[in-house]
């Protein structure tokens, strides 16, 4: 019987041997964090303290503005020292808080919920956006917007992504294999949240530990199973995943809720079940710091807002020949321009590669029409016209090529022989034009 | 410029996602290739002797030689290096007659590049296969030169000077019976045709040569099923069905794969990237499309053999194809058919 898979999709070395057996382990206190009040989609949030105020653990900082806009919390306790613009991973200066930590680790009062799962669902979603959770696979979309699903779109299952089909990182990995009631809990809490009864794991192949403790943890649930997917990047992208798992179609250009699917990754899904039983807010989370560059890769508990030096000073240090920094994985990570870009609640981790696994995008060969990007494309598109029309700047032209259909996964550029830079064409081509 | 490094400040490299890639390049496919007609270059040599080899390179250092000359005429950076010259040079010398003098090869090299390659943009855009329309500027321009055939000898000795006809030829110009009566019988001229003991190209002739380096290819998934299989299997279909003369269903589908450029043509022609579709539906009716050329040129057109002016036609198809197969986007078919509904 063949594993659960979907059409297209490539297999770069996992590389997950580095990081995978480092148990999850909170880092030493920061000094001070600087928290980005913009840390997901959607409008950034307005400043809620003054200059001089003193803050506990998990207050909020920073408010929502809109409906798709989720609270920003200070990680430490102590004193909002400055306001400043600070950069994200995609280079970008946003409005942050800094706040000096003064050691006493007091949290603002908390409320504990023993019964979460008999609480209803409207309080349940209302716990998840007052804990400003976000999607914590890499997109940091306001789940609670995402669980909050029209009636004229009816959702009957909710899947947790244990994919992480990106390589070398190791964040799910573990949070499955130390915390695998929690992430049970977790599921169980947004099923609550969206009313259905039907609960799905995918979990890679190359994580058979992590297939078994799941399939344990849920051994006692008859509507919650694991299913083991094929080792293929990108498996861990929603439609895919979905594809995989129950085999349903998310039509173009829609949403997952399109088909009745609602997809949460496994550290947001811990993240709920926190701020449903604890009423904890998203401040802290796992974070794979790895990749050849680093001198001991790790797998950290980080509170948001630490600069991304700091966990890579405990690891040991970058080593010489490190030529790239990266926030995420290699194949839809963003590679930073320096060491001092805080950890915000999408940073799923760093990852520093040194020369000789890097390859530079400055020199690259004309499409020969090999057909390998067609084949890998997971969305079913032809990457290689895509990037004739963009490099020749016809970019109206790449719209017939269902350009917006693009989710810039990588995996074209990756197979690539000539190395172009598809993923940079398509992007580019996606600047000029109105959908 | 100096740019100054404080201890904590390293310099890192910007460039957009991914920043991994795969091992496989342009030249590593290019070469591969070239490796792959090794057999069928050494099978030259044991048929046709040392005469073959001296083609065959004057068709590389030819080609190879006009890409040069031609880049550094126009300042253009210079793409020797990516040995798509190199494959281009092989193939045409691999699909010569043994006897032609040797301007014949540099004129079909240059034809080739400058022509059909590097006037069209270079590598990736050129709408044919460099090495055919070097064939066919040369069949058509030195019609007596290119159809004069030698009797094959073995082990790599000098060419005897006995010119004679392709089976191909024979059976157009005589039939059938006169090709089994030259063989001796059907399992003769199969085993003459599997192992390369007959007249043609340099490199068309022994079935065995071409197969082995195509198996080589498809184990590396260099090139994929779709366009041999198409191509082999419409041509053989046709030369079943109409083969014969005066009878229909009796023709013999394992000549007609066995003899003539075929083999080397759809395995090795057909399959070029850039000439054909890149989607795979669409490989499977250009080579639908070449099987059934080749065979109506073969049966009714003037030329005993058909498979360069088959490719050569499909080559020009290949956009086109392209452009009808490529609405297979994900989700996308669902929505028409909910919004038909």
């Amino acid at each position: 019987m063949g594993l659960a898979t979907f059409r297209g999709g490539v297999h770069p070395p996992d590389k997950k041997e580095l990081a995978k057996q480092s148990a999850i382990t909170p880092t030493r206190p920061p000094k001070r964090v600087i928290i980005p009040l913009s840390q997901h989609i959607g409008a950034p949030c307005k400043l809620a303290v003054g200059i001089g105020q003193e803050v506990r653990k998990g207050e909020v900082i920073g408010t929502p503005e809109g409906f798709v806009s989720a609270p920003v919390h200070s990680s430490v306790a102590g004193k909002v020292t400055g306001i400043v613009d600070c950069p994200t991973a995609i280079g970008r200066m946003v409005p942050a808080v800094v706040i000096e930590n003064n050691g006493s680790e007091e949290w603002a009062p908390l409320k504990d919920n023993p019964d979460y799962l008999s609480l209803k669902p409207e309080d349940l979603r209302a716990k998840v956006k007052d804990a400003g959770i976000v999607g914590m696979g890499g997109a940091a979309f306001p789940t609670h917007v995402k669980l909050s699903p029209p009636k004229e779109k009816p959702v009957d299952v909710v899947i947790l992504n244990g994919a992480e089909c990106e390589p070398y990182l190791t964040a799910d990995y573990r949070l499955m294999i130390e915390r695998p009631q929690d992430v049970v809990e977790g599921l169980k809490v947004i099923m609550r949240i969206v009313g259905v009864t039907k609960g799905f794991i995918g979990i890679e192949e190359n994580k058979p530990d992590a297939v078994e403790i799941m399939s344990k943890a849920v051994a006692g649930e008859p509507n919650l199973k694991v299913i083991t997917c094929a080792v293929k990047y990108p498996q861990g992208a929603e439609k895919m995943l979905i594809k995989a798992c129950v085999d349903r179609v998310v039509p173009a250009r829609a949403l997952p809720m399109d088909c009745g699917v609602v997809v949460q990754n496994i550290g947001t899904a811990v993240a709920i079940f926190e701020a449903a039983r604890y009423g904890k807010p998203l401040i802290e989370r796992v974070v794979t710091v790895t990749g050849e560059g680093v001198r001991e890769p790790k797998n950290l508990l980080v509170k948001v807002g630490t600069m991304i030096a700091d966990l890579v000073e405990e690891c040991g240090g970058l080593k010489e020949d490190t030529a790239k920094v990266i926030s995420g994985g290699p194949m839809m990570g963003f590679a930073i321009s320096t060491l001092e870009t805080p950890v915000t609640k999408g940073t799923s981790g760093v990852l520093a590669l040194p020369e000789s696994e890097v390859r530079h995008a400055d020199t690259f060969g004309p499409c020969i029409r090999c057909g390998r990007c067609i084949e890998a494309c997971p969305m079913g598109l032809m990457p290689s016209m895509i990037s004739i029309t963009a490099e020749k700047g016809f970019y109206e032209e790449t719209k017939a090529y269902n350009l917006y259909d693009c989710f810039e996964c990588g995996t074209c550029t990756y197979v690539c022989p000539s190395k172009r830079p598809i993923v940079h064409l398509v992007r580019l081509a996606k600047s000029q034009v109105k959908p | 410029m100096e740019t100054v490094r404080t201890k904590n400040e390293q310099q890192f490299i910007i460039s957009a996602s991914p920043h991994i890639r795969s091992e496989e390049t342009t030249s590593r496919i290019m070469w591969t290739v070239s490796a792959a007609l090794l057999p069928a270059a050494i099978s030259a040599a044991y048929f046709f002797g040392p005469k073959a080899i001296f083609l065959i390179a004057l068709a590389i250092v030819s080609a190879v030689g006009s890409e040069y000359l031609y880049q550094r005429a126009l300042n253009k950076p210079v793409s020797v290096a990516d040995g798509s010259a190199v494959l281009t040079g092989l193939l045409l010398g691999l699909n010569l007659p043994p006897t032609v003098p040797f301007y014949i090869p540099i004129i079909g090299a240059v034809v080739a590049i400058v022509l059909t390659k590097q006037l069209f943009g270079g590598l990736g855009f050129n709408v044919f296969n460099p090495a055919l329309i070097g064939r066919a500027f040369l069949l058509i321009s030195f019609p007596k030169l290119m159809t004069i055939w030698a009797e094959p000898t073995a082990q790599f000795v000098k060419m005897d000077a006995k010119t004679t006809a392709t089976p191909l030829g024979i059976m157009k110009t005589e039939g059938l019976a006169k090709l089994m009566e030259i063989f001796g019988d059907k399992m003769h001229l199969y085993q003459d045709l599997l192992i390369g003991s007959r007249a043609g190209s340099l490199g068309e002739t022994s079935a065995i040569a071409v197969l082995l380096g195509a198996a080589f290819l498809m184990a590396r998934g260099y090139i994929s099923w779709h366009i041999p299989v198409s191509f082999l299997g419409s041509a053989a279909l046709v030369a079943w069905i109409f083969g014969a003369k005066g009878m229909l269903f009796a023709g013999d589908p394992i000549l007609h794969l066995l003899s003539g450029g075929i083999l080397l043509g759809s395995f090795f022609m057909a399959t070029d990237y850039v000439t054909s579709p890149s989607v795979k539906k669409g490989q499977i009716v250009f080579g639908i499309g070449c099987g059934l050329l080749t065979m109506l040129i073969r049966l009714k057109g003037g030329y005993p053999e058909g498979v360069m002016f088959a490719i050569l036609i499909m080559n020009c198809f290949a956009p086109l194809i392209d452009r009808s197969f490529k609405s297979d986007v994900f989700g996308a078919v669902k929505v028409k058919k909910e919004a038909k509904q």
